[in-house]
């Protein structure tokens, strides 16, 4: 009823063309977005932060990242847990190597660092697609796993890879309660989503769904493969390396190569796909729910076992989550293989029709 | 010399255990073009029922002949694969027709969570014994040609040996069986083995039952070496890049691929290993398949990739 077009007359092409054409798309995003700046931080205890808000944050972000390679450019990657890895241990090392290096800088860095190293194992894609690369990127998986773990120069010599920094310092800004975590995660997830939004609908973008739909028809009307892929491989192990520096230096605090194990790869893949495909929101709701389905289903499922009178032990507990974890994933391909984002649109078209849907 | 030989021997064997894993990959993808991403979860399924059943069967019929024990043990697990590959055509590859490869990808990677949790929960978590009856000790071979001879692990030998003989007999059920020949033709053109009568739901049926049985056999295999327990659900991680090397459509590929990813990654841990601390097989597989995929993008003995606009 209240989501109308009616009587919006677009008068430029730069109102046509902005991100969100709609004022109440428009509005009801940026009261989100101020909501989750003002209200969030004054509503939520200390457990919420640490358990779902900021993981989801800097997942969001590297949902995000694989959204652009693998949503965007249509190249499936299984190893983006080890761009991460890249991105956090580069930080690390920028961090404890370089006297006054800064904190930001030293995670932007680490940033570059992962976008250089994504373009090396990029090279493949060149020659392979589809399941052939999706294997291929295994490979850069293993090696920075067994890297960080075995090559002691990128770790400072620490046993078994384990590293940790202190509370981290932004233009005088401590960042060490929940809150600001919180906070500082927030500011670099809005900064760089507006950047991949815009990215991905200007030129690049559009090179990159011309090759993730048709890669030789792409190239027949002038786009060069070349610079398309390895630029999509370069931004996307960019956020990924953000990402992995944040989860390793803000949320964990110390960390060891584990933390980034193909597990992670997979879990990120998930949130694309269960997410949405090629679409920006579709990496928050991803995010959100691989962050927020093991809490719940450990949180419901001794509840219960217990009406039926079951004693539910913590191993049964995490066989059955993976099993529901499974079984829901296989369901959501089938029932909208497009994802949750997907989901949301058609709710929108039904909301701009409703009541009258005829 | 001896040792260099000893190497490469070990490398041979423990590719055939590759190549084993890997025709699971093969048949599937040659089959429906969906690459399973579960094989590894059913390797694991499969030795889990196998090691749990013949230690069951004996409690619940009183009986201690461990040789029927296992007999029956292993009927039941084919049982059990059977159902198992049954419910994955019916409940997800059946609504899943015409979806995209990276989807059917992603299906079975859920597949492979779902069976993970299920025969953990249904089997338990502990490592499992199997006992097959296969030989432990090592015997010495080829005294008189070398000095010392060279030292070969009995089990691995017996386990070759049941690997090529499943190999043989996957290809004579492909080439000369009026169902291998109907899966030939489904893997060719869905389309046209359809027209002409295939009952494709069928045909995918039978070929997650027969990767079902290669699963147990691999599971029976590389569970009386490990033990059954979760870390043999990883050892399809190590066998992608023997289907890359040989490519995925290839049954003599995914043996040589597992040949020489066998040997190629034994080699490197001992020639290679010490200069960079070692531990390098794992990535060293697939960075040899990776530089081979710049070379030729199908694979070693993969159909040519032709694109179309």
């Amino acid at each position: 009823m209240f989501y109308r077009e009616n009587g919006q007359f677009k008068t430029s092409y730069k109102s046509d063309q902005q991100i969100f054409p709609i004022p109440q798309d428009r509005w009801l995003i940026l009261a989100i977005v101020a909501f989750a700046f003002l209200g969030i931080p004054f509503m939520v205890d200390e457990y919420l932060f640490r358990a779902i808000l900021i993981p989801f944050l800097i997942l969001s972000l590297a949902a995000l990242g694989v959204n652009i390679l693998v949503g965007y450019c249509g190249q499936i990657t299984l190893g983006a847990g080890a761009f991460m890895a890249v991105g956090a241990y580069a930080a690390y090392n920028f961090l404890i190597r370089v006297s006054g290096m800064p904190a930001l800088g030293a995670i932007l860095l680490g940033g570059f660092t992962a976008a250089a190293v994504g373009i090396v194992f990029g090279i493949p894609s060149l020659r392979v697609r589809g399941l052939y690369l999706a294997v291929a990127t295994l490979a850069a998986q293993f090696f920075w796993d067994w890297a960080f773990l075995r090559v002691k120069w990128f770790t400072n010599d620490a046993s078994s890879g384990s590293v940790s920094v202190a509370d981290i310092d932004v233009f005088g800004w401590i960042v060490n309660t929940p809150t600001d975590k919180y906070l500082f995660c927030l500011v670099i997830l809005v900064i760089f989503s507006l950047m991949a939004k815009n990215l991905v609908r200007g030129s690049i973008g559009r090179q990159w769904m011309a090759i993730r739909d048709m890669d030789v028809a792409a190239t027949v009307i002038g786009i060069r493969p070349l610079y398309a892929k390895l630029t999509a491989f370069a931004v996307s192990s960019f956020y990924l390396g953000v990402a992995g520096a944040l989860w390793g230096m803000i949320n964990l605090g110390s960390w060891e190569p584990a933390a980034f194990s193909i597990d992670r790869s997979f879990q990120l893949l998930f949130m694309v796909i269960i997410g949405g495909m090629g679409a920006i929101a579709g990496s928050f709701f991803g995010a959100a729910f691989i962050v927020i389905l093991p809490i719940f289903l450990n949180q419901i499922l001794p509840i219960i076992g217990g009406l039926f009178g079951l004693e539910v032990s913590i191993a049964l507990v995490s066989h059955v989550e993976i099993m529901i974890f499974g079984a829901l994933i296989v369901f959501f391909l089938i029932v909208e293989p497009h994802g949750i984002a997907r989901l949301w649109s058609t709710g929108r078209e039904k909301l701009r029709l409703w009541p009258f849907p005829h | 010399m001896s040792f260099f030989l000893e190497t490469l021997l070990g490398g041979l064997m423990s590719g055939m255990l590759y190549s084993l894993v890997a025709l699971g990959f093969v048949l599937i993808y040659k089959a429906s073009g969906v690459f399973n991403f579960a094989q590894g979860a059913m390797v694991l399924f499969a030795a889990l029922s196998m090691a749990r059943f013949s230690e069951w069967i004996p409690e619940w019929l009183g009986m201690d002949n461990l040789f029927m024990a296992n007999v029956l043990a292993f009927t039941i697990s084919i049982v059990v694969m059977f159902v198992v590959a049954w419910l994955i055509e019916r409940l997800v590859l059946r609504h899943l027709v015409n979806q995209e490869g990276a989807t059917l990808l992603m299906a079975t990677l859920g597949i492979a969570y779902f069976l993970d949790g299920v025969g953990q929960t249904i089997f338990g978590s502990d490592i499992y014994k199997i006992d097959v009856g296969m030989p432990k000790e090592p015997v010495m071979m080829l005294e008189s040609v070398f000095e010392g001879g060279i030292l070969i692990n009995k089990e691995d030998f017996v386990a070759a040996f049941i690997s090529a003989l499943l190999v043989v007999a996957l290809s004579i059920f492909f080439q000369k069986t009026s169902t291998g020949r109907a899966l030939r033709a489904v893997a060719d053109d869905h389309q046209a083995a359809q027209s002409i009568g295939i009952p494709l739901n069928r045909i995918w049926v039978i070929v997650w039952c027969v990767a079902g049985i290669t699963a147990l056999v691999a599971g029976v295999i590389w569970g009386s070496k490990l033990g059954a327990q979760f870390s043999l659900s990883t050892v399809a991680l190590r066998a992608l890049p023997v289907v890359i090397l040989g490519g995925l459509t290839s049954v003599p590929g995914a043996i040589i691929g597992g040949l020489i990813i066998g040997v190629g990654e034994k080699l490197s841990e001992v020639y290679l290993g010490p200069y960079v601390g070692g531990g390098i097989e794992i990535w060293f597989a697939y960075m040899l398949a990776l530089v081979f995929l710049l070379f030729r993008p199908q694979g070693l003995f993969g159909e040519k990739i032709i694109d179309r606009v």
